[in-house]
């Protein structure tokens, strides 16, 4: 039992899905106050954050964190939607991002009370396409989307999407996710074309190996790849980094690989949305978050690569140097960041996830 | 029956509660959902209501009615199943020995006390290929090939080479029986309080006038208590078709139904509007259901006066 990194679920998993089960917001008070009380909510992925982390702030600090969690995007961006509950600090992804940038809920950022982010932070993050200049997210941590899978039952490392999308070679014991963007993203940059396509010739060609594909595929899974995989339920599945990782621990016969024809790359940002009581708080937290101890105290927990340079110094090199962490520079070339595709293309693939589905 | 009258302020003391109630938390949201449904997308998060039925045309496309109808028809197989099994469940219940009726009725209440989303995730542990069915089955395949060895028919393997565990889960099988697993306590209740009212004494009458069991159920039994039965069909079903995290959780690839859809028009496709005109064009399905219920009462008190 010397596993203290075990975590009983992933942060993007068991609840997906099920936001409706997911209540009780701590609503905050929505007015400013001129000097700030010592409170901060912070809303969070499930899992995601350091075992200490929230009582070494408020050491540091006294500030007290109160932490709720959601289990994706789609559960955070409804419950802002509406107008904010309350939350002063929260992880979308960069996505998520650069959809509440458009939609202006988010409030910028003060770079100079967050000194440790030009300090500390890595210079591939230090600016971004989805938000230039970095004016409304810090980078919190990030990973790719790929192939979780069981070695003593597939031949040698299936490194393509094509195991999984396009072929009967594991039919009956693939997985893929159940998110459409995710799985049309993928398809896309295993037909060659960009990963955020919004060409309806190049959905259509994705729609159809997929419906073809269908019969050979057991389940899309809730996000719950990892447990199928762990349980021995499926043999191959689409999966975050992260999920494969958890259960990499547990079991050695299982593994990870970012497909050949490259995949998807995300980066998780801490975000100040609008009307948020306690700004000044959330700035202070952010900061925190960005110190090379905290960081890495965070980074070593969550098995989550970071974007902190200063933290990851003070690791060892079993997180530095894992391959399921930390894809090789050849490997990340391929990969593409997820883009915000807009409404109508958001549609058109929505429908087209409906028609797979009820073929 | 005008007593209220007398007492008008008895009368609000009871019936203010469960009117404000009503209002705020079923007629508001209601009708901010009916209002939404006729609304157009501007942009992310903007919805302006334009009293267009755009979104119900698109509901009505053959994409969607196939969905509905295939909700529809799940539904109907779950509640069928619970009226089924409901039926000797409930009766087992009201002619046992009045001290266990509470221990019973306990036993089938107690699951309720947990979570359905955690019961049904059970329901995987329960199901799956490394599952406690198939352990149970496996064991038993073991015991069965191992008699067979030593009877010395080993060589011809009846029982295949090896034992094969069976696909119980994500299938509509699962999704089926998730349903019916989750609902059918909802089935039993209202029967149960049906059969307990009814008197005894007719169907010994039945019994000793020379009809059979089935007779007697079909002739006395259940023209007495499909009361109960078309109240635990509604509520099973009404619930059943709006189902979304157990085909989630336990379908497979073609298990989706309209619940999954309007689930991801709130939730990733950002569709508000056309969820809303989804959700409603389920909630006419259900009230057309509950019109046919009180349009069957009426006619039993008809009959009866």
């Amino acid at each position: 039992m010397t596993n203290r990194r075990r975590r009983p679920f992933s942060r993007r998993s068991f609840l997906a899905g099920t936001g409706a089960v997911a209540a009780g917001i701590s609503i905050g008070p929505r007015f400013a106050w001129a000097a700030e009380e010592p409170k901060l909510n912070f809303y969070n992925w499930d899992t995601y954050i350091g075992e200490t982390t929230l009582a070494d702030f408020k050491d540091a600090s006294g500030i007290d964190v109160s932490m709720d969690l959601f289990a994706d995007n789609d559960e955070l961006f409804a419950k802002l939607k509406e107008g904010n509950p309350g939350y002063d600090l929260i992880v979308p992804t960069n996505d998520y991002v650069e959809r509440m940038i458009t939609a202006k809920m988010l409030s910028p950022l003060d770079h100079g009370k967050i000194p440790n982010f030009k300090k500390n932070v890595a210079t591939a993050f230090q600016d971004t396409q989805f938000d230039p200049g970095r004016k409304y997210s810090m980078p919190y941590m990030w990973g790719t989307q790929g192939i979780g899978y069981r070695k003593s039952k597939v031949d040698g490392v299936p490194d393509s999407w094509k195991w999984l999308m396009d072929s009967d070679k594991y039919s009956g014991r693939v997985a893929l996710l159940s998110e459409a963007n995710t799985v049309f993203g993928a398809g896309m940059k295993y037909l060659g074309h960009p990963y955020n396509s919004k060409d309806p010739a190049h959905l259509k060609q994705v729609e159809d190996m997929l419906t073809k594909q269908k019969p050979h595929i057991k389940v899309f899974a809730e996000d719950n790849g990892q447990d199928l995989l762990l349980s021995g339920e499926v043999d191959i599945t689409m999966e975050w980094n992260g999920d494969i990782l958890q259960v990499m621990e547990e079991d050695d016969d299982i593994s990870y690989v970012v497909p050949k024809e490259g995949s998807l790359l995300w980066q998780d940002c801490l975000c100040i949305p609008n009307g948020a009581p306690h700004p000044g708080n959330a700035h202070k937290f952010i900061n925190f978050i960005l110190d090379a101890e905290a960081g890495a105290a965070i980074a070593d927990f969550i098995q989550y690569a970071t974007p902190n340079a200063a933290a990851r110094e003070l690791l060892p090199p079993e997180y530095n140097e894992n391959p399921a962490i930390f894809p090789t520079e050849a490997t990340l070339a391929k990969c593409e960041a997820a883009i915000y595709l807009g409404e109508d293309a958001q549609r058109q693939r929505d429908e087209a996830w409906t028609r797979i589905l009820a073929a | 029956m005008d007593s209220w009258r007398k007492n008008p302020l008895v009368f609000w003391a009871f019936n203010l509660p469960p009117t404000v109630w009503l209002v705020l938390f079923f007629v508001i949201p209601l009708t901010l959902v009916w209002v939404l449904s006729f609304g157009e997308k501007r942009g992310i998060v903007d919805i302006e209501i334009t009293w267009v039925l755009d979104n119900y045309a698109r509901a009505l496309q053959p994409l969607y009615l196939e969905i509905f109808w295939k909700s529809i028809w799940m539904a109907a197989a779950a509640t069928l199943v619970c009226l089924i099994v409901g039926y000797p469940v409930a009766f087992a219940i009201a002619f046992a020995p009045a001290r266990w009726k509470p221990y019973l009725l306990l036993a089938l209440m107690v699951p309720f006390w947990i979570n359905i989303l955690i019961r049904t995730y059970a329901l995987i542990a329960v199901f799956r290929t490394r599952g406690y069915v198939n352990f149970t089955l496996e064991w038993i395949w073991e015991r069965a090939n191992g008699a067979l060895n030593l009877l010395g028919l080993g060589e011809y393997q009846l029982l295949g080479a090896q034992f094969q565990p069976l696909d119980l889960l994500y299938n509509n099988f699962a999704v089926s029986l998730g349903i019916v697993y989750a609902f059918f306590p909802f089935m039993v209740l209202p029967l149960y309080a049906n059969i307990e009212k009814l008197d005894r004494s007719y169907i010994e009458a039945s019994l000793d006038l020379g009809a059979g069991h089935w007779r007697t159920f079909f002739s006395v039994i259940f023209p007495l208590t499909w009361h109960g039965a078309l109240s635990g069909v509604i509520i099973v079903f009404i619930p059943a078709l709006g189902a979304f995290f157990i085909p989630d959780l336990l379908g497979g690839t073609d298990s989706q139904l309209i619940g999954n859809v309007i689930e991801r028009q709130f939730k990733s496709a950002n569709d508000w509007p056309f969820g809303a005109a989804l959700s409603f064009l389920l909630m006419y399905a259900t009230f057309g259901a509950l019109a046919l219920r009180s349009l069957a009462a009426g006619r039993k008190r008809g009959l009866e006066l």
